[in-house]
């Protein structure tokens, strides 16, 4: 090899450099700006035939309520995922401490998280079901018989039966990202709370929470941008049933059942830039912090 | 002070018993639906099987696709990961050693891009895909996995930086190319943030839904993801079989956890710091 390393530095940026840029654009640059530009015109999903529209989809989502009544469903998932971070902070705390076992507990609750969703939505089927769901066989089991419900089909409470699922697949993957950040903790800070007489709560509220304080927000924020994109789940077990949509279900089945692309970009542009005003808020807090998550 | 210790101990595990029940108790129903007949599966769910069949693994591995479904999946699995350990490594190369104009520009794209959730810009890709010539073949999901998902680039990036660079100062020293640098040994050094992005991207791909879903809806290429939910559609009555199914799914990512454990957990917690 007689080349240079100039000319080989060259040679390498290039060549490791040309393939991963090409699929870069291709597959999140481009569609993110073609999104926005489809969801200016009346496009049907096939061919080029495509008129400028302006601001007529928008127009029609800001005023049809039916898309933002659905909105409400993700709302569900969103306080699912406040719970779950909670649970998720208070097992972390029990598993940081000098636990026999510790180890095992920690594999099973972060157990689900491997599982095959899809799998999970299904077998949650056969969980809430309402004849021969084992929920309701449980229930009866209990002596609880009277507690026993239509799980998936009764409108009141199937959007919460589905935010559980969600809870139940990720509160272990939360859970083990705050015993990492536990972790961090220097231990010597707690040895000299308790030289002060500081109790375990007082520990908790002074010493435990502002030192995890940032993941805690990573953990808030990821958790209203998956609730915004909230679709496994509620798409597998119900199909939207029962009024079980959410905004991402309405924005595929627009796109794909009803050709309405470019609606559906407006849709999709709407949703991206709920996730972007939540990241925004994340960065600035964290600016704010000032120091880094 | 020691019984209010043990006191507290006890609550804890209490606690924690609490959890491990919600958590296996959806599990334990199917694994005991699973293996009863379809009488029983009906008239005692909860209780254990009374004969221990496997019938219903039979009709659910062959009914279900299962053979073509977990074949397809390996397949698409294991080309995206070398590519996207490939990719990970050779950017992070570039990327991480070489100071050139541009540089910082390319590593902002890709922190970009890690924001975008890129379910949303699907009505998109779908156009792209079909323009390529990609619908209804592997290549739908191995590009859109090697290409629209950056985590693994941002996971190495970090990493490379704590590879100190007199190692390839040395080597320069003694004239190897910057090929056999990258080869011999930044690709070696990399292996922890490898073991890493293999699981991860394991774990993702082999759940991943809606790419199949939407790219690959021939019957031919279905994964274990969209077989599942085609065989559920018209059998939907026969829960026991469906239990069946849905443990042989689980199967293969449960094998990996118990052997990987420590990588997961390791894995899990540096995925998290990039976002």
């Amino acid at each position: 090899m007689n080349l240079s390393y100039k000319t080989q530095r060259i040679i390498v940026i290039t060549a490791f450099l040309a393939l991963p840029l090409v699929l870069l654009l291709l597959f999140t640059f481009y569609p993110s700006v073609m999104l926005v530009w489809y969801s200016f015109t009346d496009w049907d999903g096939f061919g080029f035939d495509m008129n400028f529209v302006g601001f007529k989809n928008y127009r029609e989502i800001f005023s049809n309520p039916e898309y933002f009544r659905i909105l409400r469903n993700n709302l569900f998932y969103f306080i699912g995922g406040l719970v779950q971070t909670a649970l998720a902070l208070f097992f972390a705390v029990i598993l940081n401490s000098k636990l026999k076992g510790r180890n095992v507990f920690r594999v099973i609750l972060f157990l689900p998280y491997i599982l095959h969703q899809v799998a999970i939505a299904i077998m949650f089927q056969t969980v809430y079901h309402t004849s021969y769901g084992s929920l309701n066989k449980l229930l009866e089991m209990l002596g609880l018989g009277a507690w026993k419900q239509q799980w998936l089909g009764n409108p009141a409470i199937n959007d919460w039966a589905l935010a559980f699922v969600s809870l139940w697949m990720y509160m272990g993957y939360n859970m083990v990202i705050f015993i990492g950040a536990l972790q961090s903790i220097p231990e010597d800070l707690y040895e000299a709370a308790r030289i002060d007489g500081a109790n375990a709560w007082q520990s908790f509220w002074r010493i435990t929470l502002p030192g995890i304080k940032n993941v805690v927000e990573l953990m808030l924020i990821l958790t209203l941008s998956g609730a915004l994109q909230a679709f496994t789940v509620p798409y597998i077990m119900t199909l939207g049933a029962n009024d079980t949509s959410t905004f991402l279900m309405k924005t595929l089945d627009v796109a794909f059942k009803f050709n309405q692309f470019g609606l559906a970009s407006a849709l999709a542009v709407v949703l991206l830039m709920m996730v972007a005003a939540v990241v925004l808020i994340q960065r600035l807090m964290l600016k704010e912090g000032g120091t880094r998550a | 002070m020691k019984a209010r210790q043990g006191f507290f101990d006890f609550m804890k595990y209490v606690v924690l018993l609490i959890g491990s029940f919600v958590v296996f108790f959806p599990l334990y129903s199917v694994f005991v639906g699973a293996f009863k007949s379809r009488q029983e599966f009906y008239t005692n769910r909860l209780s254990l099987p009374s004969v221990w069949d496997f019938g219903n693994f039979a009709i659910a591995w062959e009914k279900g696709d299962l053979a073509l479904g977990l074949g397809n999946t390996l397949f698409i699995l294991v080309v995206s990961i070398v590519g996207n350990v490939l990719i990970g490594t050779m950017s992070a190369y570039a990327l991480g050693r070489f100071d050139f104009k541009g540089r910082n520009f390319i590593i902002g794209a890709y922190l970009a891009a890690a924001v975008i959730p890129l379910i949303t810009t699907q009505v998109v890709t779908y156009s792209v895909i079909k323009a390529l010539g990609l619908y209804n073949t592997y290549g739908a999901p191995i590009v859109l996995y090697l290409g629209a998902d950056v985590i693994q680039l941002i996971i190495y990036l970090q990493f490379i930086r704590n590879i100190p660079y007199e190692l390839d100062e040395s080597a320069m020293m003694e004239g190897a190319s910057l090929f056999t640098i990258f080869r011999s040994i930044i690709f070696p050094l990399l292996g922890p943030a490898t073991a890493t992005v293999v699981i991860l991207k394991f774990i993702s791909i082999y759940n991943d839904y809606y790419v199949p879903y939407l790219y690959m809806p021939d019957r031919g290429l279905r994964t274990v993801a969209t077989a599942i939910q085609s065989f559920v559609g018209p059998n939907a009555a026969r829960m026991e079989v469906i239990s069946a199914y849905i443990l042989l799914i689980f199967i293969p990512t449960i094998a990996m956890f118990l052997f990987m454990q420590r990588f997961i957990f390791s894995g899990v917690t540096s995925g998290a710091v990039k976002s």
